[in-house]
């Protein structure tokens, strides 16, 4: 137990390394989705979003949840680039040579994900406060918010790390990314309601997992907890379901690859 | 099984899908030698290595490290061998001291111990100097060094590497050499794959050739050059027909000192004993049989043509390395 607790440290310790050395992608890590997504999208559509569809104080405050679980999504769906490049310049090999535990390097990955994940919601919750968006229920409210982000991008990585084992190039890998998240993002309630979508884009929205986590985190911040909480329990429902098959693909995945 | 093995390999075999990778290698390591896996790109040598690390399990057959089955006490496997990937298994990002601290925790290093022989090992290598700055402007032959310093971190009983000296500059070469032979001084038992034959003759102690799978020849590079028998006599023709073969063959073979005759692509490589004898017959009668001749030979035995004798072909006419 204890030298697997060493083993998971340090290879934590090498992604934050990386990171660090990669000054640049940081900031655009940390950066960009807020920038992007919440301040060019909040306030590009502030006047053109109606009132009473989006059913929130103004468009910003709606999107606000939206932000936080696209950052959820595309942090989870790139989690397992690394590994990818790992396994394609021999460094995988060089570590599954060495006596650790062949889950170490997942939950490493899972650990460092997560990390970066929560730190950059609270970051688009900053800058969400710095335009006068606040969440109604609090700091316990933005701890769930965190907890169900989490919960979230664990079944993400695991997808991701699942198809770095699985392709055959890296080539594939960014095809089926690219192909993945933005249906993802615009077929769920990031953007708009589901009330307010035509009838076909709300069918495919309301299978699409990241609707009833947008659901469950936009509460906490709009309305509050008497809102939130039927909310929540259900994401917590579909959430469960959604990792328990993301991590029973990966964890075949993996033992398919490295055995 | 002796005390001198470090190394059983028996009945190997590694199918993919439809592919053979190796098929019923068997071999044995003696403790404290250079053994060499030579033969081309794709001939298998990769997938024994792996199988033998323990990265890749086998589809038939066993292999045992002192004892233990690499199939089925991995872990006990993982904690006697060190392992020198093929290039570029270094990440640039980390420095060449942060590599070894990696690599210290994941053997499960006490961290004094991992400090003085992170700090030996550097010292060994020669990479002091560059140990603190990441590897991305490393050249090369540090990167190859700092892979051996990490292949060397656990101390390992045996080490194994994957082509050592691919794409170095010769003073890197040597250097690397110059360290396996000190190692094995030690008493460490290494295996290493190459495609280099001089690398091979030069470094290794034994070698088993391998080629499309399979092993065609073991032994020490000089058993190997002497098993050919007698000094090589290239002759390459300006009109290389079978029947033009044939009959030169013919008449070289009633020469006294002629002791083997092979046809090759362009000729023939005939095995001689008594050279200054032989080459000014072997000229004579190749211009009364009226063959005309582009080209003529002569060379003492070299690994090259043991390998062309075990897999008809020479492994300096093969494609060359590709760069991806």
């Amino acid at each position: 137990m204890n030298e697997q607790i060493q083993e998971v440290l340090a290879l934590t310790n090498r992604w934050v390394k990386r990171l660090s050395r990669e000054k640049f992608s940081m900031l655009f890590t940390l950066i960009q989705p807020m920038l992007f997504w919440l301040i060019f999208f909040g306030n590009l559509f502030q006047r053109a979003a109606d009132i009473q569809v989006v059913q929130a104080p103004n468009y910003m405050s709606f999107l606000a949840a939206g932000v936080v679980v696209m950052t959820v999504l595309n942090n989870g769906l790139a989690g397992g680039v690394d590994l990818l490049f790992d396994k394609e310049n021999g460094f995988l090999e060089r570590l599954m040579a060495t006596p650790i535990r062949r889950s170490s390097v997942i939950l490493s990955r899972f650990l460092f994900v997560m990390a970066i994940t929560a730190m950059q919601i609270l970051v688009i919750l900053g800058v969400a406060f710095l335009f006068g968006v606040s969440a109604e229920t609090g700091i316990l409210g933005i701890a769930l918010i965190l907890v169900i982000g989490m919960l979230f991008g664990v079944g993400l990585t695991a997808i991701s790390m699942a198809m770095a084992f699985s392709v055959k190039s890296h080539g594939d890998f960014f095809s089926v990314l690219g192909f993945l998240s933005l249906p993802m993002i615009f077929l769920s309630s990031a953007l708009v309601p589901l009330a307010a979508m035509p009838g076909w884009m709300k069918t495919l929205a309301f299978f699409n997992p990241m609707t009833w986590v947008i659901d469950a985190i936009r509460p906490l911040i709009l309305t509050g907890w008497s809102e939130a909480i039927p909310q929540v329990a259900i994401a917590l429902g579909v959430l469960a379901v959604f990792d328990a098959l993301c991590l029973y693909g990966g964890a075949r995945a993996f033992r398919r690859s490295v055995g | 099984m002796s005390d001198a093995v470090a190394i059983e390999v028996k009945g190997l075999g590694k199918t993919y899908d439809t592919v053979t990778a190796v098929k019923n290698l068997s071999l044995s390591v003696v403790r404290g030698e250079i053994f060499g896996l030579l033969g081309p790109n794709g001939a298998g040598k990769s997938t024994t290595l792996r199988i033998l690390i323990t990265t890749l399990s086998p589809t038939s057959g066993t292999a045992t490290i002192f004892g233990h089955d690499v199939a089925k006490e991995a872990d006990t496997i993982r904690r006697m061998i060190g392992y020198v990937p093929q290039e570029r298994a270094i990440d640039r990002f980390l420095t060449g001291r942060e590599h070894l601290l990696l690599l210290a925790d994941l053997y499960h290093l006490p961290k004094n111990e991992a400090l003085t022989r992170i700090a030996s090992l550097l010292k060994l290598v020669d990479l002091e100097e560059h140990a603190d700055r990441v590897a991305k402007g490393y050249s090369g032959g540090m990167k190859r060094k700092l892979d051996i310093a990490c292949g060397l971190l656990p101390n390992p009983k045996v080490l194994f590497l994957d082509e050592p000296t691919l794409g170095l500059d010769v003073q890197s070469r040597l250097n690397i050499w110059q360290y396996l032979r000190q190692l094995r001084e030690q008493g460490m038992t290494i295996v290493m794959t190459t495609n280099y034959l001089d690398e091979a003759d030069q470094l290794c102690d034994r070698i088993a050739i391998i080629d499309r799978g399979e092993i065609r020849a073991i032994g020490s590079p000089k058993d190997l050059k002497a098993s050919l028998g007698g000094d090589g006599v290239w002759l390459t023709l300006g009109d290389p027909q079978p029947q033009v073969l044939e009959t030169l063959s013919t008449a070289l073979k009633a020469l006294p000192f002629v002791r083997a005759i092979r046809p090759t692509l362009q000729g023939l490589d005939i095995r001689v004993d008594a050279p200054e004898k032989a080459l000014p017959a072997i000229l004579e009668t190749t211009n009364q049989v009226g063959c005309r001749l582009d080209g003529i030979e002569y060379h003492r035995p070299r690994l090259d043509d043991v390998f062309v004798a075990h897999t008809g072909r020479s492994l300096k006419d093969l494609p060359p390395e590709p760069t991806t």
